[in-house]
Formats: C-alpha cells, structure tokens, sequence
C-alpha cells in the first residue's frame, strides 16, 4: 500500500530524500482495501532531483558550517550529495571543474521565516494568501496550499543563495496553520518543491497581530484572551490524540471523526509537528514555553523574538531556538526594544539564534543580515566566529525544521546545497554567483541560461536582466 | 547660530580624509571651529586648545543624508498618536509643512545618528500634494535648532498610491495637479477678485494656493514620487509645461529612461535595495541606480524606512554591487543629495566654510565590518548612545539589575 507509506513518512518525519533509498520499510497493507482519508496520501512531494554531473568547485575558500574556514579548498558533489571537502580533492573524469579562486563556498542558505509565494509579488489582495483570518485558529489551514510556485520573488531568493524555505502563514491568527517546508527551486506545483520527509510547522502567534486582528470581531482582544485560546484547542487537540491513538492500535470499530484542525494539533502534541511561535516580548515567551510544558510539547523556534536577549538564558535552558532579524524594531510597540545584539546575546548565553528575513528583500541577503548581526555583536565585545554566523542562515536554521542531518553545512553524505560566492559572503560587495540545489546548477550569475524566470515575468518590455 | 553656542575647536587628525568635493587625503585632518570647518588638508596647523580626535587608520567623511523617511515624525509606526506625516482630509495639501511635528525627543533619533546618519529629510506623506518637506540635522533641542533648510519642496505623488485622491486614473493624477497649478497662477494674478469672491470656485485652498507658488517659480523643488516610466515621463512633461525645479523620487524604472532624465537635469532619489516586483514597477531592478549614474543623472540614495535609515550604507555598499561606482556612492548620501536639496552650499563635503557634520568610521563605511567610532554634527561630538545600546548595557549579562 503505497499510500499508506507516504501516510507513515508524513507522520513520522522520517527523512528520505530523493534519491537516496532510505525509506523505511513498508508496512504490512491492511486487509481491507477500503481506507479512510486519514490513510490516504496527504499531498505527496513529488520532488525530483534535477541530474547534474558531478561539480569540482577547487581553490575556493569553503565555509563548512562545522567550524572549518578551508583556504584553497574543494568541494566535490555528485548525484545530490557532497562527496569530498578538503584541502586536496580529486576530481572524477566525468566533473564539471569550477574554478573557485578568490571565491568562497557555503551550505546553500536556509530561511525558516518566508512568506514567499503566500504573499507573492506582484502583491494584490489577489496574492493575498498568507492569513486566514477568519478565525483566531485554523490549525487547519496548510502554507502549501496557498503557495504560487510562479512568484517572481522565488527566482530573486535563489540568486541571493537560498535553497531551502520554511514558507509560513501569517501572524493574524493565534494558530495560523502548517507551514510548508520547500526545495528553493523553479516547479510547476508546490509538490514538485516539496522537501521530502520534512516535518511540517505549525505557525503560532503571541502578542498584538491577533488582538488587533479579533479584538472587535470575537476576540481574542487582550494577551490573556491569547492564551486561553491557545489553551481551548490544545484542550481538544489532547482528546483527539487519544482518540485517534486507541483507534490506531486495532482499528476496531468505526475511526473517530476526522477534525484537521485538531489533527495538526495532534501532530504537534506527538512530537511530529514543530511549533513556529511568532512571538516578540520576552515575558511573553515565557508565557509560551510554560504553555508548552503545560501541554508537553516543544517550541522549535520563537520567530523575530526581539527581546530574546533579555532572556536568552531561559531560552538556550529550555533548548528553543530564537529566528531573529539583524536590526529590525520599532514598527510596533512589541518591537520597540529591538537590539543589532540579539542573535550575539543569544549565541553568547549558549542558545540556537537563526537569522530569518520574513521578508522578500531581506531573503535575497540573508548573509548580509547575518554579517551585520555578526559584527554588531563583536564590536559590543560578544565574540561572534565567522562560523557561528554562518550557521545563523544555515545549519540552525535546518535545525528548526528538523533537516539538519540532512541540509546546512557541507560534509560528505549531505545534499548538496552548495553556494559559491563572489567574495567573503559577509562583506556587502559579494554576492552569490552560483547556486546549486541537490547537486542542480539552479542559478549561474554569469550565464543567462541559469537564470530562472517565471512565468509572471515573461513579456516585461524591457526585460529587467539578470540583475532585478 | 546655534553651532555658536557651542565655541569649541576639534581637531580630527592623521586620518583618511574623504572630502567628496575632492579625491582622498591620506594622513590628513579636520579642523573645526564653532561648528564649522575651518581647514581640510595634510598639513593643518592644529592650534595648541584644539580637542584631538586620533583618526589614524580610520576614515573620515561627511555625515550621510537620507533624503527620505519620517525621522522625528513617526516614533512607532503601528501607534496612531506617534505619526505625524500624513494630513488627512486634503488631497491637495501643499501648505503643510511637517516642521512643527518633529519631536526632538524621538528615540529614533539617536539610534540613527550614532551610525553616521547625521541629517536626513523629512518627509510627508499620503494624499495627491502631501506637503511641505524639511531637511533636518540629527541634533538639537528643539525644531528650531534642527531645521537645516524649510521647505526643501513640496511633495507629490504621482505612482499608482496617488490614483484614489484623484478619482481613480492616472490620467486624472496629472490633470488635477495642472488644474491645482493653474489655479495657482490665477489665484496669484486675481487675488483682488479672489478677497472679493469675484472668481471662479478653485480647485485647492487659498492657503494651499499660495504654498505652490514658490513651486511654480522654481525657487521650491517639487518633488514628485513617480515608479512606472510612463509616470516619470509625466512628471518631466509637467516639470517643462510649468518650468518646475522638479527632483524625482522613486523612480524605480527610471534606468529605462534614464538618457531622458539625465537631459532635463532632474536630480533623481532612488533605493538601490529594492527589486520586487509589482504593477507600479513591473521593470524594477537592483541596476536602477546605477544606470541613471552612468548615463549622467544626479542621483541620491536612499533608505525610506525610517526605522532602518540607518542601514543607508547598507544600501550604497549594494548600489556598488549593482553598478555605482564607490565614489559616485559615497557623493550620493553626501554631497548630491546636498545639492539636490539646495544646501550644498553648507552641507555634504568636507571643506573650509561647510557646516561640520562629519563622521569618523573604522573603516570603508559601506562595510559591515566598519563601526562608527567619532560623529559630530554642528561641531559638536554626538555621545554613541541610545536606547537601543542602554538595552544592550542592561541585559549583557542576565540577569539584569533594573
């Protein structure tokens, strides 16, 4: 039963990329062929890795995100998986030799905080995907089924170096629904993009967006109105487990009722599902993780956590990490206290900080966010490396959508996301002149045919050019 | 007048001196006094009461202008009571001027000079005519103190945001500002008949009349926000049938007309970062700046976000990647947005007679390497203090003390 091993890949989270025949064993197929939608394929990836000869890329510097900055090193990759790193690799016959003199070579860069393609460009209410804002939970609601895989903006954060984005509803909702976790790649369908195996998350939101959103249609209206909300579904969502968990056991009798809003829920109570809390006011976080714990589920990540600082010993206790931005503040009274420090306190107390965009200007320089939060913090005498900043915008990042075994630096055995940069990724002048994706040359700064564009775009007189 | 207040002689010396005016100096300092600058070069005499700043290994520039943004106008943008940019209820507001509701006080203030921002325009926003803006210094006690020059011209919208104050159609947008212009005109010549209610009704307020006649004789710029090409093209056609002083902001597909911008002289204000594409800028691209430089446009670069306006050198650091070079950069947050602005006279370079608004940076300033270690602005040194880095203080080791 081929559905219901997609069903247990989905459930499970377990990883298998294209490619690499990891998938588990199936289980025994039921003994009625009859099933119920639960059972049935929930939306498959249909992702595919796009064939690529082996790549050499020597004589660059390569960053690895494990602590190595290698001078005049190499990097090989074949069929989508890092092969070799090092000092001296050598090349298969067969390679495409890239030279990387004067360059520099990253882990393709991970955005966990994207509404690409939810709120796509050209940005009219037609676009408008991104908060189903008709009730203050829709658990229900899933990223992917609002995601425009057209979007120009998805060409524009290929050439910035991205290659993996958790693309998440809005923040109008206390529960907004199940992000999507998607290949950075041109597809006709969001399947095709689909990351396999990947755990899906589940978008949460604290403080002033949901009061404002449902202060005068129904409430929430105040902070305290937030978390009982939070605490009503997860109230339903715990009975619903134990229905669904019996039933499981022996499939004895009719299946409980399907509720998808309280499935989504579920998941998260199973450990399956991570939760994605935006959330800006330290004492409100605090607020979150004793719901968490009231409730024995984790938080992954608290989105733009602008006052993570003031707690960041809290956070890296609890083993949650913080999706911050460089310097944004002041836009709302919740973002008043905003630090250039945040990412370097959170680094310095032993936490997870991730450097996010939420935006389609800052996905396309990530690494320049990610620069300026790096030397805000040294110059404030927090010693930030270079390596940590890397991991900012790449493996913690795979962490908080759970593929950092799998995505995020470069080491044998890795998909081979693999960015090589005109220079040092964190000076302003760089910027990303090749992009592979599993292996796939998906963008080449210097030839046209690498150059992704989408349908939107075509019949632009004059066309904008490769640098839009 | 007010830098006199502060009689003092600051010598910054031994540094790479970037006048903009002129090519680099090496070694060289900066002599102030009383707010001015009284001496640029390699072999300044420092006289023996000066206050040194060591600038040996650092760089030495101008104090950047933003020619966009809210500064002192907005505090939070999400809290009403905090926003004073905007006049509601007048599509046609030429004669308000945002100068008395600048706050002084505003956090954001600091948070951006202490990044080498020291001056920065004012500008308001909304309606068909927003107003009157200001160009401002990032210091002083009151409105009077940080007013560089008032207005610096009046500010129109003529991008897809301006349609609904005009009914709806672009074409309606430029037929309303020549209907509002040409009443000006006449208003100016009848204002016998007008006091006497001999006229025909007019299409704007006496008072918002009487603001765009500075406008309509070249001594105030207009600044008219245009993105679509064809929409630049209506503001230079407007700009020639009304003999405007016209400055270009936006302009986001001006590098597809850029020869025709660069041969009617207009100066053009635009943000290098920004790229997304939508039905106001179907051809906007990082290249926009860079191009109109190239084919001789004035150009001055912006962050429009008042809350960011320090990353301003963020977004010159891009306009060289996308095609500036980094001296045409350098001249675009200093001395071109100056002489855009028409104070060139007292602002944007470093040299003898020029106010002393100047910045002492680590290094190349466009980097995100380089800190500020030194600003001064009217001759005076700026403590590098804010709210933001009180918070820092606070909470560097937790838990804090409060």
């Amino acid at each position: 039963m081929r559905s219901l091993s997609f069903l247990l890949l989905a459930l499970t989270g377990a990883c298998a990329s294209a490619g690499g025949g990891t998938r588990p064993a199936q289980t025994p197929a039921p003994a009625s062929t009859e099933t119920t939608s639960v059972a049935r394929p929930q939306y498959p990836s249909t992702y595919v890795r796009h064939p690529n000869p082996p790549v050499l890329i020597r004589n660059a510097t390569i960053m690895t995100a494990t602590g190595q900055e290698i001078p005049n090193g190499s990097v090989l990759f074949k069929d989508g998986r890092i092969v070799a790193v090092g000092a001296k690799v050598d090349a298969p016959s067969d390679a495409v030799v890239v030279d990387g003199t004067g360059k520099y070579v990253t882990p393709g860069l991970i955005d966990d905080h994207s509404h690409l393609g939810v709120y796509a460009a050209p940005g009219t209410d037609a676009e408008s995907d991104g908060n189903e804002a008709t009730n203050p939970v829709t658990a229900e609601v899933w990223a992917e089924h609002s995601f425009w895989p057209q979007d120009p903006q998805i060409p524009l954060a290929i050439a910035g170096g991205i290659t993996t984005i958790q693309a998440l509803p809005g923040s109008a909702n206390l529960i907004g629904g199940r992000s999507a976790i998607l290949k950075l790649i041109p597809a006709r369908t969001v399947q095709e993009m689909k990351f396999p195996g990947a755990h899906y998350g589940l978008k949460m939101a604290c403080g002033e967006n949901p009061k404002r959103v449902y202060g005068r249609r129904g409430g929430p209206s105040t902070r305290m109105g937030n978390m009982a909300g939070y605490r009503a579904a997860f109230i339903l969502a715990e009975a619903y487990r134990r229905r669904w968990d019996a039933w499981n056991k022996d499939h004895k009798g009719d299946p409980p009722e399907r509720n998808l809003r309280s499935e989504s829920l579920a998941e998260v109570l199973r450990g399956n599902m991570y939760v994605q809390n935006h959330c800006y006011r330290a004492d409100e976080m605090a607020q979150m993780i004793d719901l968490a714990h009231e409730f024995g589920f984790k938080i992954r990540s608290f989105h733009h956590a602008v006052e993570s600082y003031k707690i960041a010993d809290l956070l890296a206790k609890e083993g949650t990490s913080v999706s911050v931005w460089a310097d944004w503040w002041g836009f709302k009274e919740e973002a008043m206290d905003g630090v250039q420090q945040n990412a370097a306190l959170n680094q310095q107390a032993g936490g997870r900080p991730i450097i996010h965009s939420d935006d389609p200007g800052g996905i396309q320089r990530l690494n320049q966010e990610a620069a300026k939060a790096m030397y805000a913090g040294q110059r404030a005498g927090i010693p930030i490396t270079r390596d940590q900043a890397l991991r900012w915008i790449t493996v913690n990042p795979a962490w908080a959508i759970g593929l950092d075994s799998i995505v995020g630096t470069l080491e044998p055995g890795k998909m081979a996301d693999v960015v090589v940069w005109s220079g040092d990724p964190f000076s302003v002048y760089s910027k990303a002149v090749q992009v592979y994706n599993d292996g796939w040359l998906a963008y080449d700064r210097s030839d046209a045919a690498h150059q992704p564009r989408t349908d939107f775009e075509l019949g632009e007189m004059p066309a904008p050019g490769s640098d839009r | 007048m007010i830098a006199l207040l502060l009689a003092q002689t600051i010598a910054i010396t031994g540094g790479t001196v970037y006048p903009v005016s002129g090519p680099k100096l090496a070694n060289a300092s900066v002599l102030i006094r009383d707010g001015r600058i009284v001496a640029v070069g390699r072999n300044v005499p420092i006289p023996p009461d000066a206050t040194r700043i060591d600038a040996a290994g650092k760089w030495i520039t101008p104090g950047l202008i933003d020619g966009a943004g809210q500064l002192g106008l907005v505090e939070i943008s999400a809290v009403p009571g905090t926003r004073d940019a905007s006049l509601q209820g007048d599509t046609i507001a030429a004669s308000f001027n945002v100068a008395e509701g600048i706050n002084p006080a505003s956090t954001v203030i600091p948070v951006t000079r202490i990044e080498g921002i020291t001056t920065a325009l004012a500008v308001p926003t909304g309606n068909l005519v927003s107003g009157q803006a200001v160009l401002i210094d990032l210091d002083g006690a009151t409105i009077e103190q940080m007013l560089v020059k008032s207005p610096v011209g009046v500010v129109a919208d003529l991008s897809e945001s301006a349609k609904d104050a005009a009914g709806g159609s672009r074409a309606a947008v430029a037929e309303r500002l020549r209907g509002v212009f040409r009443d000006a005109l006449e208003y100016e010549r009848r204002k016998t008949d007008f006091s006497r209610a001999q006229m025909q009704a007019l299409s704007a307020s006496a008072r918002d009349l009487d603001a765009l006649l500075p406008v309509l004789h070249g001594r105030v710029a207009l600044i008219a926000y245009a993105n679509r090409r064809s929409d630049i093209e209506t503001a230079l056609r407007l700009a020639t049938e009304f003999k405007l002083k016209l400055i270009l902001a936006g302009a986001a597909e001006g590098w597809e007309v850029a020869a025709a911008i660069a041969a009617a002289g207009v100066p053009v204000l635009v943000e290098p970062l920004s790229n997304i594409p939508g039905y106001d800028a179907l051809g906007i691209r990082y290249g926009n700046a860079g191009i109109m430089a190239k084919a001789g446009v004035k150009v001055a670069l912006l962050e429009p976000d008042t809350h960011k306006s320090r990353n301003l050198r963020q977004q010159a650091g891009n306009a060289v990647s996308y095609g500036m070079t980094w001296d045409q950069a350098l001249r675009a947050v200093t001395l071109s947005p100056a002489e855009i602005f028409g104070v060139a006279d007292r602002y944007g370079s470093l040299e003898p007679g020029k106010v002393a608004n100047v910045v002492v940076w680590s290094g190349d300033p466009f980097e995100f390497t380089t800190g500020v270690e030194h600003v001064l602005i009217r001759g005076k040194e700026i403590p590098l203090k804010s709210r933001q880095t009180e918070l820092l203080e606070r909470y560097k080791k937790l838990p804090p003390t409060y």
